[in-house]
């Protein structure tokens, strides 16, 4: 006998396996556990289907044999509400938490957990490590200045290079290369520890690794246009970028690279913008240098951020360079070979006058980014004189 | 034995190891000893049962009868302790393609049906003895295409079903058996096209697998097992990872009285006759 006030759902001729069970879910969830909701319908299979689907979801069943009558009564069981009990919030959709739960796992911020989820290893999980106001402007940015490759530089504008300019290029680019080789691993490794919670670090570093994909793609092309080969690639210059590898902690590594390596970089693509001699390494240090900028903004906004709710990291920061430097002190540092190429660059020929100018342009450059160093050290929070020194003793090799 | 309540299972698929191990921790938290022992056959587990190697069976319907009549044979007594909430009501059914013109039972005679393991209750016995009842003798008025996956595993194995629909798809055979949770689920998973298969006949309803004990059982220590079974909540997520693996929602007190179908298939086709006898006369 059906109460007349009991809970009904109709499903007509539509099956539990064309999608039936959803209206039934959807009645379910409008009782309390173990009240009963009335089924109606005229699917063929509908009473067998439920005798199995009730039973997979732990709700109890009675199939009417009565003509007129319901097909079942199906009385809510209790697993639904049960799993979601003890269920954890990750907290606001806007702004991250202090500190991210390692449950919380791939979750999206807001998201609700279920209990007994796994713990995930991400090792940069509270906020003050990893977090920039910052970061969802820089991403949205970089995602929408996004270039490609292969229509954004004028590979087949034509030029005419003197031999040994042309050997020049190819080295300042085999350079390039292994620097931007080391900024695309480093933000890569780091945007795996991040825990999700901070999801706009994340993204940043994954397109900022995109974005040094494109650029060591660039810089071979530009190599290998006119080349069968790059050039030199030193043991010094291998060794400073080596050092911003091992660098485990995530603030110190964004300091090595980010502000003091991509930083001094700024200054060299603009070098390179205004002395290339040829229009295809013009666009590309152009292009290269809005990207770096968007990288350096964001380790300065880190850090900066990190030093106003940990004083301590000032000298944490500070000790970094330091060691960097003593580990390097033994190393050739610059090549010769990028130093010379750069002087020539410049000058664009073999007179001497032009020698001199390309060589004080160099001057200039090395000068230009030592200033820079200083502004953004200043930034972060060092006094003037100890952004001095500090600037001093980064690398010979730019990076 | 010492007081760790022993389990024995049976191996039919590699979860099996991750379902007891998990057991086995939340027991522990508990402050209950326990362990297992899996085999790789029903068979072999209810002579290491009557040979005392273990406590408790987790024994499939049909494990359950053959303990139940060697049991009876032999003296002793064996009683079901608990089992799913799954475990209860199920049915069979038989699925013929909708384009077919069969209709009614009557009208497989002649044909081919596809069935599971030939040791499995719901895919085949029962489904079978439904037939038998109906008029229909295998083998005789109708051939009986097995899909004999894993035997010894007693269709716990779901495979044997999934290849008896696909049969039926491909045109192959002209009905196929299956517990009626499975023909949704394959209706689901795409093996059988929605709308693409009618349901002939529905069997009466059976239980499924239960925990099994001789009469020889430490009381305490099963007594103690039954309580934290029946306290295992679907709400605790530490539990509720290892009911899903093990397809429950909470336990239930044992029952028997719904064994009586697949009681009538096995005297019908005498499954299991044979190996009753053998494993009786080792304890006469």
């Amino acid at each position: 006998m059906i109460d007349g006030d009991m809970c009904s759902v109709e499903l007509g001729d539509l099956g539990l396996d064309q999608g039936g069970h959803l209206l039934i879910k959807r009645a379910l969830r409008t009782v309390p556990v173990h009240a009963p909701v009335a089924v109606y319908g005229n699917a063929p299979e509908l009473a067998i289907h439920l005798r199995g689907w009730c039973r997979a979801q732990g709700h109890d069943i009675e199939i009417s044999q009565i003509k007129g009558d319901p097909v079942a009564v199906v009385y809510r069981g209790g697993a639904e509400v049960g799993r979601w009990r003890g269920a954890e919030s990750t907290g606001d959709a806007a702004t991250p938490q202090i500190h991210a739960h390692a449950n919380w796992g791939l979750a999206g911020r807001s998201a609700t957990v279920e209990g007994g989820a796994p713990d995930f290893d991400f090792p940069l999980d509270t906020r003050a490590e990893v977090w920039a106001q910052e970061a969802a402007r820089l991403y949205a940015q970089a995602a929408a200045a996004q270039w490609n490759p292969a229509t954004a530089i004028p590979w087949n504008e034509p030029f005419v290079l003197h031999d040994e300019i042309e050997d020049a290029v190819v080295q300042v680019m085999t350079y390039l290369i292994e620097n931007e080789t080391a900024a695309l691993v480093i933000p890569a490794r780091f945007a795996a520890q991040i825990h999700p919670h901070f999801r706009e670090v994340m993204q940043l570093l994954a397109i900022q690794a995109a974005d040094e994909a494109r650029h060591i793609e660039v810089f071979t092309r530009r190599a290998l246009l006119r080349r069968p080969k790059l050039g030199l690639s030193t043991a010094g210059g291998q060794a400073s970028l080596k050092t911003l590898i091992d660098e485990t902690d995530f603030a110190l590594s964004a300091m090595l690279l980010s502000v003091l390596g991509e930083g001094s970089f700024l200054s060299l693509l603009q070098f390179l913008h205004q002395h290339a001699p040829d229009p295809v390494t013009g666009e590309i240090a152009r292009l290269v240098g809005q990207d770096e900028a968007r990288h350096v903004a964001f380790g300065v906004a880190h850090l900066t951020q990190h030093v106003r709710e940990d004083s301590k990291l000032l000298e944490r920061l500070a000790a970094a360079i330091e060691r960097r430097h003593d580990v390097l002190a033994h190393t050739a540092g610059l090549n010769e070979e990028v130093f010379d190429s750069l002087i020539l660059l410049a000058a664009g020929s073999w007179q001497p006058e032009a020698l001199r100018a390309g060589w004080e342009k160099v001057q200039k450059l090395i000068a230009d980014m030592g200033q820079g160093r200083v502004r953004r050290l200043r930034k972060i929070g060092f006094d003037e004189q100890r952004a001095q020194s500090l600037s001093a003793l980064h690398t010979r090799n730019f990076m | 034995m010492s007081t760790t309540l022993i389990l024995g299972a049976v191996a039919y698929d590699p979860k099996v190891v991750t379902i007891w191990d998990g057991f086995q921790k939340w027991f522990a938290q508990h402050d209950f000893d326990f362990d297992y022992i899996l085999y790789s056959n029903y068979e072999r587990q209810v002579e290491g049962h009557f040979a005392g190697h273990f406590h408790v069976a987790w024994n499939s319907p049909l494990a359950w009868l053959q303990a139940e009549r060697i049991a009876a044979q032999t003296g002793r007594t064996v009683k079901a302790i608990a089992m799913r909430d799954t475990d209860c009501d199920l049915t069979s059914v038989i699925a013929v393609r909708n384009d077919s013109p069969i209709r009614s039972i009557e009208d497989l005679r002649g044909k081919i049906i596809a069935v599971g393991a030939s040791d499995s209750p719901q895919a085949t016995l029962i489904p079978l003895l439904h037939l038998a009842e109906a008029g229909l003798e295998p083998e005789k008025d109708f051939s009986v295409r097995l899909f004999d996956l894993l035997v010894g595993k007693h269709g716990d194995h779901i495979g044997g079903e999934r290849h008896a629909a696909k049969a039926l798809i491909e045109g192959t055979v002209d009905a196929a058996c299956m517990i009626d949770g499975n023909h949704l689920l394959f209706t689901r998973e795409g093996t059988l096209p929605s709308n693409s298969t009618r349901i002939l006949a529905q069997t009466a309803e059976y239980d499924h697998c239960n925990f099994t004990v001789l009469d020889d059982a430490p009381e305490a220590v099963i007594t103690r097992f039954c309580d934290l079974l029946m306290s295992m909540s679907y709400d605790d997520p530490q539990v509720r990872p290892l009911l899903d693996l093990e397809g429950l929602k909470q336990w239930r007190p044992g029952r028997t009285e719904k064994y009586a179908l697949l009681a009538r298939a096995v005297n019908q086709f005498k499954t299991i006759d044979a190996f009753v006898a053998e494993v009786s006369k080792f304890y006469l």
